[in-house]
């Protein structure tokens, strides 16, 4: 066997155009659908977790033992396990789209709780006692003096945790949502051929790579082993 | 509700369970030993002399950061048979691990090795150790100590991570969960087999928890 061969079967089978023009609008419209449950996964899954750890400040200790535990559940559970419980364990099951929405969802949240509250804990002492002797109300004090010192602490950790979950939406494709992985398998199925899936990996990397590069950038300037710029 | 936790049919599944338990532990035993070598590997030629070497090796790590797990077992599983090289799901897993937890890893060592001064390594260096000696007996118990919780996350993770496996046939225990599932028409052994991670799992959880508590800054 020949190397032009091997390289024109290799072509035939991962880079097959015809395949590759019939099959990309169905690769492009599940971007579109990665893209989606990636926006509201990240924007309800934060918004849960800050609600929770403002919660936590409230300082009732029953509460934070639940939150605390519960959290803490959804740390342990690998996400492709909470997904399937309840695509096919709920007695009225939501739709593949909204299971991997809320999964991935309650997810982001117990991880967004622990570094939110992390960040609040980070805050000296005397900056809640004095914003609160200057007679700033406990939703002031948060709002005014404790979160902005917070959050910069928790930017960092938050976005590597906010990107690495939304990687998890390709899970979809295990419950029959047409996210990129599922466009591109169910399309490598009907075309026997491999090239719509090379396409779909091809579309995670376009996707992803500018957002690791981008979570790198934010840990050199934010994270705590960042070098200070005024020494 | 009895649907959901019907003990009978828990009972009938249990051997199936069980033998997936055990399969996962398993596969943990394969994959994190990979991850791990392939993160000491990486985080040690990051600290290469060679430019070339340093950014080859943050474009590898970046590149396998950024594919999902899922999406980099599935072209290995389903895409190389049309290359003519069908592997089957465990090895698929050791391969897709090597790859992209390996690049997990490496960024926690490589994060940890950093933080050590590099006066340590100069003064160990001008009392003769070799390189090797050097790295070994001064650089990584201080930097793997830094590192521990990030070390340790990243494990849980990893073993979180071996539910994948059964969307590959790999009769680990979520796969063999779904086949209960699916033979007795009830979802009850999908939430034993989350009950059976939980109590698997939660216990690293909390010890985690600790270790954070202790290298977070007091105040």
């Amino acid at each position: 066997m020949n190397i032009r061969g091997s390289w024109d079967r290799f072509a035939d089978a991962f880079l097959n155009g015809r395949v590759l023009a019939k099959y990309w609008p169905d690769i492009l419209a599940g971007l579109g659908v990665t893209i989606e449950l990636a926006v509201l996964i990240v924007i309800t899954g934060i918004a849960a977790g800050l609600a929770l750890a403002l919660l936590r400040c409230l300082g009732w200790r029953g509460l934070n033992w639940v939150i605390v535990q519960v959290v803490d559940l959804f740390r342990a559970l690998p996400p492709l396990v909470i997904l399937v419980l309840i695509y096919f364990g709920l007695p009225r099951a939501p739709s593949g789209f909204v299971s991997t929405w809320i999964s991935l969802a309650l997810v982001l949240a117990a991880f967004a709780e622990e570094i939110f509250w992390a960040g609040i804990v980070s805050v000296p002492k005397g900056q809640w006692e004095a914003a609160r002797s200057t007679g700033l109300r406990l939703g002031q004090t948060l709002r005014l003096v404790v979160l902005p010192q917070a959050l910069r602490v928790t930017i960092p950790p938050l976005t590597n945790r906010a990107i690495a979950i939304t990687k998890g939406t390709a899970l979809g494709s295990v419950v029959a949502v047409s996210e990129v992985l599922g466009a591109a398998s169910s399309a490598m199925s009907n075309s026997y051929n491999a090239s719509p899936l090379l396409l779909g990996a091809g579309a995670y990397l376009v996707l992803f790579v500018p957002v690791v590069v981008l979570g790198r950038f934010v840990e050199r300037r934010l994270g705590p082993t960042a070098k200070p710029n005024h020494v | 509700m009895s649907d959901f936790f019907d003990a009978g049919i828990i009972l009938a599944a249990w051997p199936m369970l069980w033998r997936g338990l055990l399969t996962t532990l398993a596969l943990s035993a394969l994959v994190v030993p990979l991850g791990l070598a392939a993160g000491f590997g990486l985080a040690l030629l990051s600290t290469s002399r060679s430019r070339a070497v340093r950014w080859g090796v943050i474009g590898w790590t970046d590149l396998f950061r950024a594919f999902p797990p899922l999406v980099l077992l599935i072209l290995l599983y389903g895409g190389l048979p049309f290359a003519g090289l069908e592997l089957g799901g465990v090895a698929c897993m050791a391969i897709a691990f090597f790859l992209n937890t390996g690049s997990y890893y490496s960024e926690v060592i490589r994060a940890g090795m950093e933080s050590v001064p590099p006066g340590q390594s100069e003064a160990a260096r001008s009392l003769g150790l070799g390189t090797w000696q050097t790295l070994r007996t001064i650089v990584l118990p201080q930097a793997l100590r830094r590192v521990l919780p990030d070390l340790v996350s990243n494990t849980l993770e990893v073993v979180k991570l071996t539910s994948l496996a059964s969307v590959v046939a790999v009769p680990e225990l979520l796969y063999q969960a779904r086949q209960a599932q699916s033979l007795t028409y009830n979802p009850s052994p999908i939430f034993a087999a989350a009950v059976l991670y939980a109590v698997a799992l939660w216990p690293f959880v909390k010890i985690l928890r600790r270790l954070e508590q202790r290298a977070a800054p007091s105040r």
